[in-house]
């Protein structure tokens, strides 16, 4: 029993400190930057590139299949009530504040998050930081920075991307298989969704985009630098990522609604 | 301290723990200025270890290490880059970054600390690369070199911003003889050419021997021996005989330490 309260103790404290440096983590990264997007701004457009065009595919795969199903069931349910022009808002709604950034981020963890770890991770493993601090060069700074900042910026555009392409699956399936008018599918969405719901989806998003980067640069960097070090971090990655989304979801949904 | 010139590093009192065990305890070891000096011992003694605490990747629990005088526990961040523009280090591995080629990663140094001209630059570079055999490679990835080719990049990366003080971490391991003959003479003519201290991890006694002035031998978390390498082949210590011949009998034990042969073979140990 009393060992029992002791590991629970040590536990704690070690949760706490990790707590901590992760906090401190992300203000390292947060002062450097500003530096970074006014000196070294291709660095940051070239972690964009790779971290957007990494989860293209992907996004707009799941985003195509995503508006469909959405389409599918809200077709099915609003037909019973004789509201089938509401296919259109059901999907728009649940896409642009939910399923969009959401989706995205997990999407977003799953693909370029768990490839940021595995990169970084591997550059510890291999001394390649090592290599830039006897160099004389901040790894921070030069690695991980950019490729946070890349996650941030690449976030917003891949949820709309996904938004986007959901709103076109759920065209087909509502307007092209199951004959909703087009002009009240569309003047729905237009008259039913506001700038706010917008903005909501922007504002997950852009939250999302700091968490998944964060955690992914952070994993990887603490990394143990070993093969099997590389790969639990790359795990952790996924699983902290998809709950952090999932908290912060809730979180901000409550708080704007 | 440090006010010997001819002391460029001088480490005192060194302690220096991982977990429960002792890697040095009370170390001194003085690098004199100009010279190449060896660091030897058997495996685990915590020669990289020394590295990384002179170059300040870790930090003493107990004693101090000068580097031109200067206490290097001491310095901030900018003060520690500063005093690492001095030094250039060659990794055991290499440590090349795997996503530039081999042109960018000897002009990496340069493209951070320098406001150099492209042309300039791929000067220098190539002058560099030249001089360890590998123009040639200068478009290729890190992945399509061999590892005694990634050690020679390395090497050109390292000497590219003219450091003070080179720092070799097993340089001779993996090379086939020709690059060996080649890196070991690199080694002697870039510290007498340029004028700068190198020191050298190796477990490779005859090679380091040809080139280095003094030589350490490090066991048991401090210095057992040193001086020049013939000083140290003629030693009486049984130690230090038994590193410099290669001998498997010798205070230091070939085998880890085990229960008896014969009774784990029988089974006899876990009964």
């Amino acid at each position: 029993m009393k060992q029992t309260f002791t590991d629970l103790r040590n536990n704690f404290v070690e949760f706490l400190r990790t707590f901590g440096a992760f906090q401190l983590f992300f203000l390292r990264l947060l002062r450097y930057s500003p530096a970074i997007l006014t000196t070294r701004m291709g660095l940051v457009i070239k972690q964009v590139h790779n971290a957007g065009a990494q989860s293209l595919v992907i996004i707009m795969v799941c985003g195509l299949f995503v508006g469909a199903v959405l389409a599918l069931q809200a077709y099915s349910n609003m037909s019973k009530f004789n509201a089938e022009d509401w296919t259109g808002v059901a999907a728009a709604f649940a896409l642009v504040k939910e399923l969009g950034p959401v989706m995205t981020a997990l999407l977003f963890a799953g693909r370029a998050g768990t490839a940021l770890t595995s990169e970084i991770g591997l550059m510890k493993a291999t001394d390649q930081l090592s290599a830039m601090e006897m160099m004389a060069v901040n790894p921070v700074r030069r690695v991980l920075v950019p490729r946070f900042l890349g996650g941030v910026i690449a976030m917003p555009f891949l949820a709309a991307i996904f938004s986007a392409i959901g709103m076109y699956g759920a065209h087909l399936i509502g307007v092209e298989v199951f004959q909703v008018d087009v002009g009240s599918f569309w003047q729905q969405i237009q008259l039913t969704v506001e700038i706010s719901d917008v903005n909501e989806g922007i504002i997950k998003s852009v939250v999302f985009g700091v968490a998944a980067s964060l955690i992914a640069v952070w994993e990887g960097y603490n990394t143990v630098p070993t093969a099997e070090g590389v790969g639990h971090a790359t795990t952790r990655t996924v699983v902290i990522t998809a709950i952090t989304v999932l908290v912060f979801d809730f979180m901000i949904t409550a708080a704007m609604i | 301290m440090g006010e010997n010139s001819e002391n460029l590093i001088e480490i005192r009192a060194l302690k220096y723990s991982r977990g429960h065990r002792a890697i040095f305890d009370g170390l001194n070891l003085t690098i004199r200025r100009g010279e190449i000096t060896a660091l030897m011992g058997p495996s685990g003694t915590g020669k990289t270890t020394l590295l990384r605490l002179i170059t300040r990747q870790l930090i003493p629990q107990e004693g101090a290490i000068y580097v031109d005088g200067v206490d290097i526990s001491t310095l901030n961040q900018t003060e520690l880059y500063q005093m690492r523009q001095r030094f250039g280090m060659l990794f055991q591995n290499g440590a090349l970054l795997t996503d530039l080629s081999v042109f960018e990663n000897v002009a990496f140094p340069l493209r951070e600390h320098t406001k150099l001209s492209n042309r300039l630059i791929r000067h220098i570079v190539l002058t560099k690369l030249h001089a360890v055999g590998l123009r040639g490679a200068a478009d290729m990835l890190p992945a399509q070199l061999s590892g005694g080719m990634a050690r020679r990049v390395a090497l050109a990366r390292a000497m590219v911003m003219d450091p003070e003080i080179l720092i070799y971490d097993e340089p001779f391991v993996g090379l086939d003889p020709i690059s060996l003959g080649v890196i070991v003479r690199l080694v002697r003519r870039l510290n007498d050419a340029l004028g700068i201290t190198s020191i050298v991890v190796s477990h490779d006694v005859e090679e380091i021997s040809t080139v280095a002035d003094r030589s350490f031998l490090l066991s048991d978390g401090k210095v057992a021996a040193s001086g020049s390498p013939d000083e140290l082949r003629t030693a009486n210590s049984e130690l230090v005989r038994q590193f410099m011949h290669g001998m498997a009998d010798g205070p230091v034990a070939f085998h880890f330490q085990a229960p008896g042969y014969e009774e784990q073979l029988l089974g006899r140990d876990t009964e």
